[in-house]
C-alpha cells in the first residue's frame, strides 16, 4: 500500500511521464551549479549551516550524501530511495513527505562554502583545506548602518533552494538539514516568497517591496561574455583556490525595509530615491524600462536622475564597470514587536570577486544611496560557490581531493 | 540620513481638495473627464486636449513626447504667478499635475529643455459648482515663514550655548553635570534635526552612531562622548583620557559653531517647513521609537519629544494656511499630536523623561501606534499646504 501511494506520487510524475511544464526540472549537474543563471524561480529557502564535527571524513561523507539527495529532489524524486511512505513501518521514512504529488517545480539546489569552513576564529585549519581558502573569501567588513544579528549572519556552509513552489523549496532544505544532523546544524535560514530579479531575458522584471521593478540591469543567462567577466571565477584568478574556477562568490544581505515610513513618502520622492518611475520602471531620464539611464541629463535642480538615486549609485558606469548577478527575494517574516512588517529584500548576488564586485559598491551604497534611509541590514554572509558537479562527482570534490 | 528639506518637490497633489462628482452626469462640463486635460509636450509644441475646464480640482496628464526633459506650468493670468508645476519629465515619461483652480484666466506653459519662458497658451477656467480650495493669503504665508525661521535660528543658538557649557563640564571631568546636560543640549539639535542633517558634511561628524561608521572613519561627535559618559553597557571599554576628551569636545564645539553660522543664513519655503515637519516624525519612527539613537545614555525619549516639538512647531506655523484649505485635516493632525503628547507626558520624570530602558514593551508599542497615527496624515501635509 505504501509503495503504491509513493508510486502514484512523485516518482511517476518525474520518472514515468515526460514533463508538461518546461520549468519542471533543471539539470543538477553541469559546468556551473544550477540556481545561478537558471531563470529565477519564484520561491526561496536559503539555509546556512555550522559544521559541528571536526572530522574531514564525516564532512566529505555529508557532501556526498547531500549531492545524492539534492540530485534526486531536483528531479522530483524523494530525498531517499525508500521514499516518504515506503519501507519498514518501524523506521521513520527517508523523505519527509510534504512534496508527495508535487512536480520538481524547477527546484535548484546550490551549495557554497563560508570562510569559517577553512579556518576557525583563531585562524586554525579546521579540515586540512586552509591552504586552499580563496583570498577573497573573508567575513565581509562592517558597512555603515549594518545592524547585523550574528545569529542570522555568516555560516560554514550554505544551501540555496529555489523553486516555483514554496513547499518544494522548504522540503529540500528540511531534508538536507535532516541528513546533516550530527555533521552540521542549521545556523539560520530565510524564506523568500517572491523573486526580485530576472536572470534571463525571457523573464519580466518583478517588483520588490518598495513597489519598484528590481534587477532590470541584471547580468543575464544570455550574456556569456558578461557572465565570464563578472560572475564566474576564472582559471588563474586565485592560484591557491584553483578548485573554485568555474564557480562564483555568493553574497547574502538581509535588508529589512522600514516599510511603514517608506509608504508615507510622496511618489515623486520615491521615484527620485530609486531613479526610475514606479509605473514602468523607466529611468527618470526617459524612455522605457530597458532604456539606458542618461545620467548627464540635467533637470531643474541637478541631474534629472538624482546623484544619490539607487540606480546611479550602483550603476556599473560609476563602479569601474562592475556588474553583479542579483538573485534576491522579497521576504515577510511576520511583524515586529511594534506592529511593523518584518520585511524586506533578501539580497543575493553572485560575483566573480567580492573585493571588486561587491564590497566597494556596498560601501558606496551605504554612504550615499538615498534608499539607505529606508533599509536596515540585519543579516550578512559570504560563500564561495564551487563549480558545477560533473558526472559521478560530489559537490566540492575538487576542494577535498 | 535623508534630507527632506532639500528634496525637490516634483508634483503638488492636493489630496484633500474637495472632489464633488456630478451625481447624475447630466452636466458634461463638470464631469471628471472635463477636469482631466492631456498635455503633450514636444521639443517645439505644447498641445492640450482642452483649453478650458470647470473650476475645481484639475488633473493635467503631461506626457513628454519630445527628446528633452520638459516641465509644465499652470500660471496666473499675468503669466508670472505659478499656480502649479510639474518638472523633470524625461522623454516618453508622463507625470500628473493635480491642482485646485478657481474660475479665471490662466496661462499654460511647456518648457522643453527647461529653458526660457516656454511654449505658452491661454487657458480658461469657468465657474462650476465645485468650490476650489482657497489660496492661502500672503499674510498667513509670511507669518508662517517668519515664525519658523525665528524658531530654527533660536534653536541653533540654544544648541550652541548649551553645547558650550556641556563640553566645558565634560572636559573638566564633571561627568554627573555633563550627563544631566547632555539630553537638554541635544533637544535643540533634535528639534531642528532635518535642518541640521541637511548639511551632509557636518551630520556624520556630529551625530554619527558607532554603527553608522565606515571602515577607517574616525568617530566623533555627540555619540562618541555619550559612550564615554555612559560606558556601563560597553564591553572592554577604555575611558578617554583628558587629552582625548578635549579633542572630541573641541571638535563638537567647532562643528556646532559652523552649524549655527550656516543656519543663521537660512530661509525657508512653506513646502520645506511641511517636509521638515513630516521628516521629524520619520526620525522618531526610524530611530527614537526603537531606542537606537541613544544606545548608551538611553535618553531617547528626550530626543523623541524634541522631534515632536519641531514637527508640531512646523505644523502649527502652517495651521492658518491649512485652516483655510482643509479644516478637517488640521483637526485630525492636532488631535493626533495631542494623543502622542499625552503618552509622552506619562513618561516624564523631573524636567525630563524616564530612561528608554524603563519603558515596557506595551508602552513602546503604544507610542509606536501613536507615531504611525500621526505620521500618516502628516505625510500629506506638504500636499495640503500647496493645494
Amino acid at each position: 500500500m505504501a509503495v503504491g501511494a509513493f508510486a502514484a506520487g512523485r516518482a511517476t510524475a518525474a520518472e514515468g511521464e515526460p514533463s508538461t511544464a518546461a520549468r519542471d526540472a533543471f539539470a543538477f549537474r553541469g559546468e556551473h551549479q544550477a540556481g545561478i543563471t537558471t531563470p529565477a524561480q519564484d520561491r526561496l529557502h536559503f539555509a546556512a549551516f555550522d559544521v559541528t564535527t571536526g572530522s574531514r571524513a564525516q564532512l566529505v561523507a555529508l557532501l556526498k550524501a547531500w549531492t545524492v539527495a539534492a540530485e534526486r529532489m531536483t528531479r522530483g524524486l524523494p530525498a531517499g530511495e525508500v521514499g516518504p511512505t515506503g519501507g519498514d513501518a518501524l523506521l521513520p521514512p527517508d523523505d519527509t513527505g510534504e512534496a508527495i504529488g508535487l512536480p520538481a517545480s524547477g527546484l535548484t539546489i546550490t551549495f557554497g562554502f563560508g570562510p569559517t569552513l577553512f579556518r576557525d576564529d583563531h585562524g586554525r585549519d579546521r579540515f586540512g583545506i586552509a591552504d586552499r581558502q580563496p583570498a577573497a573569501l573573508r567575513t565581509l567588513p562592517h558597512f555603515p548602518g549594518d545592524a547585523l544579528d550574528p545569529a542570522a549572519s555568516y555560516g560554514d556552509l550554505c544551501v540555496q533552494a529555489c523553486a516555483d513552489d514554496p513547499q518544494v523549496a522548504v522540503h529540500a532544505i528540511r531534508n538536507l538539514a535532516r541528513i546533516g544532523f550530527g555533521t552540521v546544524a542549521v545556523r539560520w535560514s530565510q524564506l523568500g516568497f517572491g523573486r526580485t530579479s530576472t536572470t534571463s531575458t525571457s523573464q519580466s522584471t518583478p517588483r520588490n517591496l518598495f513597489g519598484f521593478k528590481d534587477g532590470t540591469a541584471n547580468v543575464k543567462a544570455e550574456e556569456p561574455a558578461d557572465l565570464a567577466e563578472h560572475v564566474w571565477v576564472g582559471r588563474g584568478d586565485d592560484p591557491r583556490a584553483g578548485w573554485l574556477a568555474g564557480g562564483s562568490y555568493l553574497v547574502t544581505r538581509r535588508m529589512n525595509m522600514t516599510i511603514e515610513v517608506w509608504d508615507r513618502q510622496p511618489l515623486g520622492d520615491q521615484e527620485g530615491f530609486i531613479g526610475r518611475t514606479k509605473d514602468t520602471g523607466a529611468p527618470l531620464s526617459g524612455g522605457t524600462e530597458l532604456t539606458e539611464p542618461d545620467f548627464s541629463m540635467s533637470g531643474s535642480d541637478g541631474p534629472v536622475i538624482p546623484r544619490d538615486s539607487h540606480v546611479r549609485v550602483v550603476h556599473p558606469d560609476f563602479n569601474g564597470g562592475a556588474r553583479m548577478l542579483r538573485r534576491g527575494y522579497n521576504f515577510v517574516d511576520g511583524s515586529d514587536p511594534l506592529g511593523g512588517l518584518n520585511a524586506g529584500l533578501f539580497f543575493i548576488a553572485f560575483v566573480r570577486d567580492p573585493d571588486t564586485h561587491f564590497v566597494p559598491i556596498q560601501l558606496k551604497m551605504a554612504k550615499v544611496d538615498a534608499l539607505m534611509e529606508y533599509l536596515k541590514v540585519t543579516g550578512s554572509a559570504l560563500f564561495a560557490v564551487p563549480p558545477g558537479i560533473g558526472p559521478g562527482e560530489h559537490v566540492g570534490q575538487a576542494l577535498f581531493s | 540620513m535623508r534630507k527632506p528639506l532639500l528634496v525637490a518637490l516634483i508634483a503638488a497633489t492636493p489630496l484633500f481638495a474637495a472632489c464633488t462628482e456630478n451625481a447624475d452626469g447630466s452636466d458634461a462640463n463638470t464631469s471628471d473627464d472635463s477636469r482631466t486635460i492631456a498635455v503633450s509636450s514636444t521639443d517645439d509644441k505644447c498641445e492640450l486636449s482642452a483649453t478650458e475646464a470647470p473650476s475645481g480640482t484639475l488633473t493635467f496628464e503631461v506626457t513628454n513626447d519630445g527628446s528633452k526633459v520638459t516641465e509644465f506650468y499652470l500660471l496666473g493670468e499675468d503669466g508670472q504667478r505659478i499656480v502649479g508645476e510639474v518638472e523633470n519629465i524625461g522623454p516618453q515619461l508622463s507625470r500628473q499635475l493635480v491642482v485646485s483652480v478657481p474660475a479665471g484666466s490662466y496661462v499654460t506653459a511647456c518648457k522643453p529643455a527647461m529653458k526660457g519662458d516656454g511654449i505658452r497658451a491661454d487657458f480658461t477656467v469657468k465657474a462650476s459648482d465645485e468650490e476650489p480650495t482657497p489660496a492661502a493669503d500672503d499674510g498667513a504665508v509670511d507669518q508662517a515663514l517668519e515664525s519658523y525661521e525665528d524658531y530654527v535660528h533660536e534653536q541653533a543658538e540654544e544648541l550652541a550655548d548649551k553645547t558650550e557649557t556641556f563640553v566645558a563640564l565634560y572636559k573638566a571631568g564633571k561627568d554627573a553635570a555633563a550627563r544631566a546636560l547632555y539630553p537638554q543640549a541635544r533637544t535643540h539639535w533634535e528639534r531642528i534635526e532635518t535642518v541640521a542633517e541637511s548639511f551632509g558634511d557636518l551630520d556624520p561628524k556630529m551625530d554619527a552612531r558607532e554603527a553608522d561608521l565606515e571602515p577607517g572613519q574616525k568617530w566623533t561627535g555627540w555619540h562618541r562622548i555619550e559612550k564615554d559618559l555612559w560606558p556601563q553597557d560597553a564591553t572592554d571599554y577604555t575611558p578617554l583620557t583628558t587629552k582625548q576628551r578635549a579633542f572630541f569636545a573641541d571638535d563638537l564645539m567647532s562643528n556646532t559653531e559652523v552649524l549655527e553660522r550656516r543656519i543663521e543664513g537660512l530661509t525657508f519655503t512653506v513646502d520645506q517647513i511641511a517636509n521638515g515637519s513630516r521628516g521629524l516624525l520619520e526620525e522618531v519612527a526610524n530611530g527614537k521609537i526603537t531606542g537606537e539613537e541613544e544606545i548608551w545614555s538611553h535618553t531617547d525619549l528626550w530626543d523623541f519629544q524634541a522631534n515632536v516639538d519641531g514637527a508640531r512647531v512646523g505644523f502649527e506655523g502652517l495651521e492658518p494656511i491649512i485652516e483655510q484649505k482643509n479644516p478637517q485635516f488640521a483637526r485630525t493632525v492636532s488631535e493626533r499630536f495631542a494623543a502622542l503628547q499625552e503618552l509622552l507626558d506619562a513618561q516624564r520624570d523631573g524636567d525630563g523623561f524616564v530612561s528608554y530602558e524603563q519603558l515596557s514593551p506595551d508602552e513602546v508599542k503604544q507610542l509606536a501606534n501613536a507615531v504611525n497615527a500621526l505620521a500618516e496624515p502628516l505625510s500629506q501635509l506638504t500636499a495640503v499646504v500647496l493645494s
